[in-house]
């Protein structure tokens, strides 16, 4: 399903809000962006999936100006920072390239976008985007980054940029670089010792003690149990 | 992909006709047992075009039953935005929403304008980013009087305040099996293959509507007593109350019912066709109804029931 008819139908559903996404598996959630590699990586996938990414993999759609652009862009949206490195420097251009030969529909608005930015560029500053210096970029960017407060004739340029701005952002926060930068944890062979007790102290809760006695004392989880020849339980 | 379900002179089974869908050709397997498990209509559909002399109206039809009494679970969601969860220490919360923390059916039905009932499972959490995150990254600053949108440092900042402080809670529910939603060969369509596919009928009643709206009172009470700003609007009537339409929560069952009548059931205790006896049913299809949970473990027990049924007839020599 398209994203904006799972927004949609969630809606007419009672649920909104953008974060948990995440949560709801899309069509092409095992996408992996392997930084400047432009394979897909070594998950399980059948013989028509293996065709259609050889397929969108050989081709080619955006083309160099458009990627400088993009790239130009990425590093507006997420500039490095001092512990987290900037959006090309995760390869999210990359996945620019790649995902809107993979999901279509991102084709027609992204190129028209891009060729709407230069324009505006050639408007206020007489050149495209990428011969702007950074702060015409940026003042091209605060017209059209606040979709509360755009002016009507920017409109489009708003819409654009917003869908911009989600792309960058999953291609960054679905690498390594931005799920370090984000802190997602995730699961730990062997390990689960449920919410942390300072978590659980500050909305004021706490395990129940009788329950805890019944889960894995954490300092023994690597601990075997041990049978007897006749399978049974020694400790 | 099985056509049809070959039988002979007296009506029983012989084997299926199937299609490979490598070289596209038709090809038949010899069988002294049918067990048909495609999904509860799949399995009509494939029963439903299993016509002879034998068995006119489809295999296992002399009923009239199968497809009919087909029912899926309710379905209902609604989310907030729990600004106490903002800015959050992170840990491992996976498996906090796919494995479906749970709360069974609590109210007694008498006080009820609806019967049975529904669970609920509860959703949110630090999960792992996919395409889709990030998507509309600070929408919620409109609800604690900030900007919404930007870019740089700001934007970076504000993905990770609001990373996990999102809550839902979705409601699954029993659906009444009703002989008015059916699926049935439609006359008109093909699959690739050539074979007819299936058509549906199906309309939510009251008793569901009811459930649905008692869905959203009760997420609404939750989501508010935990301090969550509630997202999206309640569904009303015109909206079937959020339902999801019938199908979405994949729990499809009934289509092949069970029971001991056989002018008003398909399979019998063991899931064997009424109508011939080396055909079973091990899918969804054999249901007379559905808990408000997921049919598959049932689906498993009732499965292992009749393979050891199967081998019991086999070694009889009674099928």
């Amino acid at each position: 399903m398209k994203r904006r008819e799972t927004i949609k139908s969630m809606l007419v559903g009672g649920i909104a809000g953008p974060l948990f996404i995440a949560g709801c598996q899309p069509e092409h959630a095992d996408v992996k962006i392997k930084g400047k590699e432009s394979t897909p990586g070594p998950y399980g996938r059948t013989d028509k999936e293996k065709e259609h990414d050889a397929k969108v993999y050989a081709s080619k759609f955006l083309t160099e100006h458009e990627l400088a652009t993009i790239a130009v862009l990425c590093d507006l949206i997420l500039p490095a920072t001092a512990t987290a490195g900037s959006a090309t420097d995760a390869g999210v251009p990359e996945f620019m390239d790649f995902i809107v030969k993979d999901i279509t529909s991102h084709q027609l608005p992204i190129r028209g976008g891009l060729m709407w930015l230069d324009h505006r560029s050639g408007r206020l500053f007489d050149t495209n985007f990428i011969s702007c210096n950074m702060q015409q970029q940026k003042q091209i960017l605060d017209e059209i980054a606040y979709p509360d407060d755009v002016a009507p004739e920017l409109a489009q340029g708003a819409e654009f940029f917003s869908r911009m701005r989600n792309l960058v952002l999953t291609g960054y926060y679905t690498t390594r670089m931005g799920i370090d930068d984000l802190g997602y944890q995730g699961n730990v062979a062997n390990v689960w010792d449920g919410v942390p007790e300072d978590v659980l102290a500050k909305h004021g809760m706490s395990y129940e003690k009788e329950w805890l006695a019944k889960c894995v004392d954490q300092s023994k989880r690597d601990v075997l149990a041990q049978w007897d020849e006749e399978g049974r339980l020694v400790e | 992909m099985v056509r049809e379900v070959l039988t002979d002179d007296e009506g029983l089974a012989t084997g299926v006709s199937y299609i490979n869908k490598d070289d596209r050709q038709e090809y038949e397997l010899k069988a002294k047992v049918v067990v048909l498990a495609a999904s509860a209509c799949s399995s009509a559909r494939i029963l439903l075009n299993s016509k002879s002399k034998q068995h006119p109206g489809g295999l296992g039809n002399s009923s009239g039953v199968v497809g009919k009494y087909l029912h899926d679970s309710t379905g209902a969601s609604r989310s907030a935005f729990i600004p106490a969860l903002m800015d959050r220490k992170l840990y491992n919360e996976d498996g906090t929403g796919g494995m479906h923390i749970y709360f069974p059916w609590w109210l007694d039905n008498k006080k009820l304008d609806f019967p049975r009932g529904y669970h609920m499972e509860a959703w949110g959490g630090l999960g792992m980013p996919s395409y889709g995150f990030g998507f509309d990254p600070n929408e919620l600053n409109v609800h604690i009087g900030k900007k919404v949108g930007g870019y740089g440092d700001q934007l970076r900042k504000d993905v990770k305040s609001f990373y996990g402080s999102t809550v839902g809670i979705s409601g699954r529910g029993e659906c009444i099996a009703r002989e008015e939603n059916y699926c049935e060969i439609d006359p008109h369509v093909v699959d690739e293959f050539g074979i007819p596919v299936l058509r549906f009928n199906y309309t939510w009643t009251d008793h569901e509507m009811l459930q649905g709206k008692h869905m959203h009172d009760t997420f609404e009470e939750i989501l508010t007593a935990m301090g969550g700003v509630l997202l999206g609007t309640k569904p009303g009537k015109e909206d079937d109350y959020g339902l999801a339409a019938p199908g979405r929560i994949i729990h499809e069952v009934g289509t092949t019912r069970m029971g001991n009548d056989k002018k008003r059931s398909v399979v019998n205790a063991n899931q064997q066709l009424h109508d011939a006896k080396n055909v079973f049913i091990v899918d969804g299809g054999p249901f007379v109804s559905q808990a408000d949970k997921n049919p598959t473990w049932t689906i498993l027990a009732l499965s292992w029931r009749t393979c050891d049924y199967i081998i019991d007839q086999l070694k009889k020599q009674d099928i």
